[in-house]
């Protein structure tokens, strides 16, 4: 750390071409390193979920109607309960 | 175009990078995912605006960079928050000498202005072309490569160089002692 600051103080201000490339190979490194600690994660579900639901509308609506009316073919049912 | 199942697919596998890219401009791992949610939302309702065999990550980069920055307008960055709800998303929490480190780089990362952050993720992290950078953007591709330069200068030397004299006071310091400068 202390030789790449007092290098780095050495460079041309001001001059990207002047950067230390140690200290740009770090800056890579440190920034690949953040963002793949999150890419390496994959895909939570919450995702998985959304674009499951929003993929099949149809489906989706078939199944909020199915819970409302039963098989229709008999209407009356037949109350043969033989009361007696 | 309309939503395939390889389509569906290919948006799926650019979450784990939209989620990324989300962490890195908002700092804040809950706002990062209802950020990936809403691009998600928006990306399947414009769909048809969708070329095929264009591409489809900068696509879906383009639409999460344009939320943010809308949703930035209007509330601004909690700062307070970046650093640890970051560490929070991670699943694996770095060892202490690492993590140190790495809120280094990430406190430097927060000092660089939005234009300069977002390039240097898009084209260093994120692995986009200067040209796709640039789309993503909606800037000139020779802007993108002078933005990815000064943010490389600023965190080399927000990083890797004394900032007595340059930068001030030394911020880490500063914020170990807790004082309220």
């Amino acid at each position: 750390m202390k030789d790449a600051k007092s290098q780095a103080k050495n460079a041309p201000p001001g001059r990207q071409g002047g950067l230390n490339a140690e200290i740009q190979a770090r800056i890579g490194h440190q920034l690949r390193a953040m963002y793949d600690d999150v890419v390496r994660q994959g895909v939570p579900d919450r995702f998985t979920d959304l674009i499951r639901k929003l993929d099949a509308p149809t489906a989706a609506h078939q199944i909020e109607d199915e819970g409302e009316s039963g098989p229709s073919e008999g209407g009356a049912n037949n109350q043969e309960d033989g009361r007696d | 175009m309309p939503l395939t199942d390889a389509l569906r697919d290919d948006i799926l596998a650019a979450v784990p990078s939209l989620r990324a890219f989300a962490i890195s401009l908002s700092g804040n791992g809950d706002r990062a995912d209802d950020l990936v949610q809403e691009t998600l939302l928006r990306a399947l309702a414009n769909i048809d605006s969708f070329q095929p065999g264009s591409n489809l990550p900068a696509w879906l980069f383009t639409i999460l960079r344009n939320l943010f920055r809308s949703d930035y307008r209007k509330r601004r960055r909690e700062v307070e928050d970046a650093e640890g709800n970051y560490a929070k998303t991670l699943k694996t929490q770095p060892s202490q000498g690492a993590h140190l480190e790495f809120e280094e780089f990430r406190a430097a990362l927060d000092k660089l202005p939005q234009d300069q952050r977002e390039a240097l993720i898009l084209v260093g992290a994120s692995g986009f072309s200067y040209e796709d950078a640039a789309t993503i953007c909606g800037c000139a591709v020779g802007t993108i490569k002078s933005r990815v330069n000064r943010a490389r200068s600023k965190l080399a030397a927000l990083l890797y160089v004394d900032g007595a004299e340059d930068f001030g006071p030394d911020e880490t310091v500063r914020a170990v002692i807790g004082g309220n400068g």
